[in-house]
């Protein structure tokens, strides 16, 4: 008797599947795109949400974790949008806003007027509807395995940015990519493309946020691609709502001699996860990861970063910090692939997590695959409470306990956000850890 | 009323006696030195009087200005007017040793009863206190003592002490790590703070320091007590003879 072997989907994954059969033909774009597409659902079929037994999701179980699948956002109408001009969290900064609200580009919060020489912005809507070349390397990065959350955010392509900047264009005015949801339980799919030619610069700054009570759900996907000699930094706030379900995946591919750092901070959604792959592809190439999550009550955040250093003298520098309260829990899988040739490769990764209760959880996993001889790599891991020796030193010039919990907190978090290299957005970014730390008190 | 008086205090670290029965009395406006040889319980002699968690008194008292010290926190103790420059001043990465130089004269002045001080105010005096120990302005700016030299970051013990205006003034080993031109400005900082009204109890294990800081009492001090006092001769005795004869004696 042969006994078959039937899938047993969980209601959120049928309910998924149903949303992309519903929106099949909805969508914009040409065949790539609907193939594209097709493909996704046809691969989230086969592989569903992932479990804890899947490595890279050892500790966030989405298959347990999420539940429902909120029906796709509907656009965003006049008062959505009035509502998401007071919701910028680098307001006041000079930066180039791109705003979607519930998943959809709203060009009337959007600033695509007066483009420097050598950027392009289209709203992916409009470029997959216009079959735009550049469009057309959507997936062009693909994860190693089978990856559940881009799988459906491709499964549900339809609308986010596409951005190039042309080769030796220094772009100093960074690009904000401002993602609000607004109303009520719904899921949005948005994607970024970005596509920086040799000897660039430009920086990004990717933000999310959403109102406290709404259980909707973000996935999000960014693919950038870093030419010879450019540099980027790419900076990220994750401030959902606490009711919210957060998916999101990053993807670059680096060319040689180029710079790419990332700044990832987060402190919102119930749950959440950020799934990074950067793909060293070059020589010589510069990577910094400098990240800061911060977590309360009984928030679940999840950080996932691999490395993959391909070819010799690359140089990464990975530090993440997690400030822990209450009930929740941290994570932070960090993994660094030196691959066979990719001599002379430096690569130090630390991880540290500060209990600020007896029942938050933090689970580190640093990893190394190193396929060189010749290659300099560390990683560290610590939890820990504060520092006593350094409370101590605040007592004794008089600074109450409290207050001195609060500056060390405050200084523990501030480390990679001290490296971020614009001043404003490091500002905002320092401040919004002072408002989570003022909410604590 | 002497300002300090420390009667037979006995102490411990994770069960080890490192004081027996150190007694130890300081007037005001006087500068008391504390020499002796390594592990004769120098540096735990000042982590208890500035209430360092972890150090267990097991027997004796100090008082403080009439107040048992011994049962304050660390922070009202220097609201009180204690103050302990640390021989190895620690690192704050993320803390600008501006906001830092404010929460602490800040929650001291509220201790004490006094204003806030305004921002220009308080501008204007840690200017005013840093050009005393040539501080640049950038060196403020930093993060509390991150990247400092170890003569920065014995200059900012300094101007600490000055802006908290203390009664007692613990200076841990502050010579160690500091080269002669550094010892100057530190050791120039120390005595423009010397005051009628204000006394110091200078540790070090070198004759050194003592030629910029002249004390009025040298004490020598090994295996947890004091074994010999004198004048600010003793310290060049000292210098000459080493601490052999003291440890024997003790």
């Amino acid at each position: 008797m042969n006994a078959e072997v039937r899938p047993i989907r969980t209601p959120a994954e049928q309910a998924l599947i149903g949303a992309i059969e519903a929106a099949r033909g909805k969508l914009p774009g040409d065949t790539r795109a609907k193939e594209l597409r097709d493909a996704a659902e046809k691969s989230f079929a086969e592989g569903g949400l992932p479990h804890r037994r899947v490595e890279e999701w050892k500790y966030t179980d989405l298959r347990a974790l999420m539940r429902e699948a909120p029906p796709l956002a509907s656009a965003p109408d006049k008062g959505a949008i009035e509502a998401a001009r007071k919701a910028d969290p680098f307001a006041g900064l000079d930066l180039r806003r791109l705003v979607l609200v519930n998943g959809a580009f709203v060009p009337e919060l959007s600033d695509l007027a007066a483009l420097e020489e050598g950027l392009t912005i289209v709203p992916l809507a409009r470029a997959l509807a216009e079959g735009n070349k550049l469009a057309r390397r959507i997936g062009e990065l693909q994860p190693k395995k089978y990856d559940a959350t881009l799988a459906l955010n491709t499964a549900f392509l339809n609308d986010g940015v596409v951005i190039e900047v042309a080769d030796g264009a220094k772009i100093a005015r960074p690009v904000s990519i401002l993602h609000i949801h607004n109303g009520g339980a719904a899921s949005t799919y948005a994607r970024a493309l970005i596509v920086a030619g040799k000897q660039s610069q430009s920086m990004f700054v990717e933000s999310f946020v959403g109102p406290g009570a709404a259980a909707y759900q973000t996935n999000s996907a960014a693919e950038v691609h870093v030419g010879d000699e450019a540099a980027i930094d790419f900076i990220r706030l994750q401030a959902e709502g606490g009711a919210a379900l957060h998916l999101s995946t990053l993807l670059a591919k680096v060319g040689n001699g180029a710079k790419f750092s990332l700044y990832p901070v987060a402190s919102g959604a119930a749950v959440s996860r950020y799934s990074v792959s950067l793909n060293f592809a070059g020589e010589n190439i510069e990577g910094r990861f400098a990240g800061a999550t911060l977590l309360r009550g009984k928030q679940h955040g999840d950080t996932t970063m691999m490395i993959d250093h391909a070819q010799p003298h690359g140089v990464s520098r990975e530090l993440m910090k997690l400030a822990l309260d209450d009930e929740s829990r941290g994570i932070f899988q960090g993994r660094i692939n030196v691959h066979r040739g990719a001599q002379k490769t430096d690569a130090r990764m630390a991880t540290h997590a500060l209990m600020l209760s007896d029942t938050a959880e933090s689970d580190n996993k640093p990893e190394l695959e190193i396929f060189a001889d010749d290659v300099q790599c560390g990683h560290g891991a610590t939890s820990g409470a504060l520092d006593e020796n350094l409370l101590f030193y605040f007592l004794a010039r008089g600074i109450p306990r409290k207050e001195a919990e609060a500056l060390l907190i405050q200084s523990f978090v501030a480390e990679p956000l001290e490296m971020i290299p614009h001043e404003g957005l490091r500002e905002k970014l320092l401040a919004h850890a002072g408002e989570w730390l003022k909410a604590r008190a | 009323m002497n300002l300090l008086e420390v009667k037979n205090l006995h102490a411990e670290v994770a069960g080890k006696k490192i004081l027996n029965g150190l007694s130890l009395t300081v007037e005001p406006g006087k500068v008391h030195a504390i020499m002796g040889p390594n592990g004769s319980g120098k540096s735990t002699l000042s982590y208890i009087l500035a209430g360092k968690p972890g150090y267990e008194v097991t027997e004796g008292s100090v008082a403080f200005n009439g107040q048992n010290l011994l049962e304050l926190p660390a922070d009202e103790r220097a609201a009180a007017g204690l103050f302990l420059a640390f021989q190895y001043p620690m690192e704050i990465p993320g803390v600008a040793t501006m906001t830092f130089l404010r929460t602490a004269l800040n929650s001291v002045r509220k201790q004490r009863g006094e204003a806030e001080l305004s921002t220009p105010d308080f501008l204007r005096l840690v200017r005013e206190k840093a050009a005393d120990l040539k501080i640049d302005q950038e060196m403020l700016k930093r993060a509390v003592n991150v990247g400092f030299s170890g003569g920065e970051k014995k200059r900012n013990e300094i101007l600490q002490m000055a802006l908290l205006q203390p009664k007692l003034c613990v200076l841990d080993e502050t010579d160690s790590g500091l080269d002669i031109d550094a010892l100057k400005i530190v050791s120039d900082g120390v005595n423009k703070l010397r005051a009628p009204d204000r006394s110091f109890i200078v540790i070090t294990h070198y004759q050194r320091l003592l030629n910029h800081i002249v004390p009025d009492v040298v004490h020598v001090m090994a295996r947890g007590r004091i074994v010999k006092t004198g004048g600010a001769e003793l310290a060049r005795e000292l210098e000459a003879k080493g601490y052999a004869a003291f440890e024997q004696a003790a």
